[in-house]
C-alpha cells in the first residue's frame, strides 16, 4: 500500500513543461489539478514536488498520492513564499483564471528562479476566424463554459504575454507552441506566425 | 521513576486501564508561569507495538475534554473511543503498523497530574493550588514521557482542536523530534471569541455554590450544574447552525405542543441537558478551568514577536493541515494562517479544507475526505521518511 501508484503518459503540454525542468530541483505547481505533473516529476525526475490547487477533489487526490499540496489559489496564496523558494514555479493553464495576472507573474518569478507558464492562445487563427464568422465570443476547444460563466477572465494571446513579460523586465528563455495535433514549434519573440498557429503556448522565463 | 497501572484516580473512577508513570522527581517541570512542578504523574495509553529501532511511534493529542482512550471503550462511560474511526487495525492510523501513544494532558482528570490530584506536600487535592499550565507545559510533559519511553523521534504527532495546538507546539519546540505533524481543526492562537466562550464556561462553574472556591473535593461536593452549563455552552460551538437544524430543527421533545413553561420543550434543549449531565460524570470542574485557561494563553506567534513563521523557521517537519468549512470555533482562516507561515519558511506542507456542515466536531466524525487525505499523507510520509514497517 506504500508504493507510488503507476504514472501513465503525460498530456502533451505537461510533457513539454516537464522537459523544461531539470532533475532534483524544487518545483511548485500552481493549479496542479489532480497532481499528474507533480507525480510524474517526483517519480521520474526526483524533484521536491509541491502544489497549490483550488478544488477539494484535486487536493484530496494529490495528498492521497503522497504529494505536498495546499488548497489555495494563485492570487492569494503565493505571496508568503520567500524569494527563490523554488527552482521552478509552474502555472499551467491557470494564468487566464487569475484576478491579477500581472501580479501573479511577478510573484512567480520572485518565488521561483524560473517560471513555466502555459496558456491557451487566444490569438490562434481558429479563434480569430470563429469571432469573425460567428460574431460570438470564441470558446476554446474543450472548454465547457460560456462567456458568462467561464472562470477564464483574463484570456490573452502569445503577443500579449510577450508584451507583459517585457513590461515586467522578464527574460524569456524558451517559448513553445502546441497545436491540436501535438505539433510543437519554437516561438520567436514578436513572431506573428506563432500567434496564429499555436493553440497553446508554453514559456520558460526568469527575472533579470 | 516508577511505572504502574493506574490505581488511583482523583475522580474516583476506580482502576483505569493503561499506564501511569511518575516523572520529574529528579528534574521537575519548569512551567511557563515560572512555577515548578515535580514529581508529576502522566497517565497514558498505547496501542500497537513499538518496533526495534523505536521509529514507528505516533503521538495522538486529545482535545479539551478528551483523554487517553481514543481507541477503546471509555472506562467510565463505556462509549466508543473518541477516535475509534481513525485509530485501529487497518484504519488511518494503523495499529498493525504503528505504536500509538496518547497521554492525558497535564491538568487533566484521568490520571495525569491536575487540580484534583493529591498535592504531595499537603496530602490533599491541589484545587486552585495547582499551578496554571499552558499548552507548552502539556507538550513539555509529553516530551518527558517520550524520553522515558526511550523514543528519540516520533514518526508523527497528530490531533484535533486543542490537540492541534499541541501538534503545532511540538513542531515549533521539538522540530527535530518528529517527522510529520498533522494539526486538524486548530489555530495558532486563541481568538477573542474563543477566550470569550471559555470565560462564559468558567463563570458558570465558579457561579455554582458547590464549586466552593475550588475546594469542592474536601467539602464533599461537586459543581455539577455549573460544569454542565459550561459543557452545554461549549457544545454549541462544536456544531454548526445547519448541523443543529438538521439534527433537531424545532422538533418538540416527547410532546405534541409547547408547555408554556421552562421544561425542555425542544429536542435541542433536551439534547444539551443530556450532554451536560453525562459530561459531569467523567470530567472535573477544576480541570475544565485549567485546560480552558491553557488554551486561552496559547499564542504561538507571540513568542516570536508576532511573526508566526519564525515559530517554524528551518523546520524539516512534514505538515498536513486540515480545516472544516463549517467550523466557526477554529475557522479555516486560522489554519490558513499556519499554512502561510509554513509557506514563508518554505516548509513541506499539505493543506485541505474539508467541505462539510458538521462544524468543529467534524474531526471526530465519519468524514471520508478527511480519512482519505490523512491515509494518503501518512503513506507519503512513510515513503519519504524511508520508514520500514
Amino acid at each position: 500500500m506504500n508504493a507510488l501508484p503507476t504514472i501513465g503518459p503525460l498530456r502533451s503540454d505537461l510533457q513539454l513543461i516537464s522537459d523544461m525542468i531539470t532533475p532534483d530541483s524544487r518545483v511548485l505547481d500552481v493549479g496542479c489539478g489532480d497532481g499528474a505533473l507533480l507525480a510524474f516529476l517526483a517519480q521520474e525526475k526526483n524533484v521536491d514536488a509541491r502544489g497549490i490547487e483550488l478544488s477539494q477533489e484535486g487536493v484530496n487526490a494529490c495528498v492521497s498520492l503522497g504529494l505536498s499540496v495546499i488548497q489555495g489559489d494563485a492570487d492569494t496564496d503565493l505571496a508568503d513564499y520567500p524569494t527563490d523558494a523554488f527552482d521552478y514555479v509552474v502555472l499551467g493553464q491557470t494564468l487566464q483564471a487569475t484576478r491579477s495576472p500581472k501580479d501573479v507573474l511577478e510573484t512567480l518569478v520572485r518565488i521561483g528562479r524560473y517560471a513555466v507558464v502555459s496558456f491557451v492562445n487566444f490569438g490562434h487563427w481558429r479563434t480569430r476566424l470563429s469571432l469573425m464568422l460567428n460574431g460570438r465570443v470564441p470558446v476554446p476547444a474543450g472548454n465547457q463554459f460560456g462567456w458568462h460563466d467561464s472562470p477564464d477572465i483574463h484570456l490573452c494571446t502569445v503577443l500579449d504575454f510577450v508584451d507583459l513579460s517585457e513590461e515586467l523586465g522578464l527574460k524569456i528563455d524558451k517559448g513553445l507552441s502546441l497545436d491540436r495535433n501535438d505539433r510543437v514549434r519554437q516561438i520567436k519573440t514578436g513572431s506573428h506566425m506563432a500567434n496564429l498557429r499555436g493553440e497553446q503556448a508554453i514559456f520558460l522565463l526568469h527575472r533579470e | 521513576m516508577t511505572d504502574s497501572t493506574v490505581t488511583h484516580s482523583p475522580m474516583d473512577h476506580g482502576e483505569l486501564p493503561g499506564h501511569q508513570v511518575e516523572l520529574g522527581a529528579d528534574a521537575p517541570l519548569r512551567l511557563d508561569s515560572g512555577a515548578v512542578l515535580g514529581p508529576y504523574t502522566i497517565a497514558y495509553q498505547t496501542y500497537g507495538t513499538l518496533n526495534a529501532d523505536k521509529s514507528n511511534a505516533i503521538l495522538v493529542c486529545h482535545a479539551l475534554t478528551g483523554d487517553q482512550y481514543p481507541a477503546e471503550a471509555h472506562p467510565v462511560t463505556g462509549k466508543d473511543g473518541w477516535w475509534d474511526l481513525m485509530i485501529g487495525a487497518g484504519k488511518v492510523i494503523d495499529t498493525d503498523q504503528f505504536f500509538v501513544i496518547c497521554t492525558n494532558v497535564l491538568g487533566g482528570c484521568m490520571g495525569t497530574s491536575g487540580p484534583s490530584s493529591i498535592d504531595p506536600s499537603t496530602g490533599k487535592p491541589y484545587g486552585l493550588d495547582f499551578p496554571v499550565i499552558t499548552i507548552g507545559d502539556m507538550v513539555r510533559a509529553q516530551a518527558m514521557l517520550i524520553d522515558h519511553l526511550g523514543i528519540n523521534k516520533l514518526f508523527c504527532v497528530i490531533g484535533g482542536s486543542m490537540g492541534a495546538m499541541q501538534v503545532l507546539e511540538w513542531a515549533s519546540k521539538y522540530g527535530d523530534r518528529l517527522y510529520a505533524a498533522v494539526p486538524i481543526a486548530g489555530a495558532p492562537r486563541h481568538s477573542a471569541q474563543n477566550i470569550a466562550f471559555h470565560e462564559v464556561g468558567r463563570q458558570a462553574i465558579m457561579a455554582d455554590p458547590d464549586w466552593c472556591q475550588g475546594n469542592y473535593i474536601p467539602e464533599g461536593k461537586r459543581p455539577r450544574r455549573g460544569l454542565a452549563v459550561a459543557r452545554m455552552e461549549a457544545h454549541i460551538t462544536y456544531l454548526s447552525e445547519p448541523a443543529l437544524h438538521r439534527k433537531f430543527g424545532r422538533r418538540l421533545q416527547e410532546r405534541e405542543k409547547v408547555t408554556y413553561g421552562f421544561d425542555a420543550d425542544f429536542e435541542v434543549e433536551s439534547y444539551l441537558r443530556h450532554q451536560g449531565s453525562t459530561f459531569v460524570e467523567r470530567f472535573d470542574a477544576n480541570s475544565y478551568l485549567y485546560i480552558t485557561r491553557a488554551m486561552d494563553y496559547f499564542d504561538l506567534a507571540a513568542e516570536h514577536n508576532g511573526v508566526l513563521a519564525d515559530a517554524f523557521r528551518d523546520t524539516q517537519v512534514r505538515f498536513c493541515v486540515v480545516s472544516f468549512s463549517s467550523d466557526w470555533l477554529y475557522p479555516t482562516i486560522e489554519s490558513r494562517a499556519v499554512v502561510h507561515a509554513l509557506n514563508a519558511v518554505a516548509a513541506n506542507v499539505s493543506f485541505l479544507e474539508v467541505q462539510t456542515d458538521k462544524g468543529h466536531d467534524a474531526f471526530l466524525l465519519d468524514e471520508p475526505v478527511l480519512h482519505e487525505t490523512l491515509s494518503g499523507f501518512i503513506d507519503g510520509a512513510i515513503r519519504h521518511s524511508g520508514l520500514s514497517l
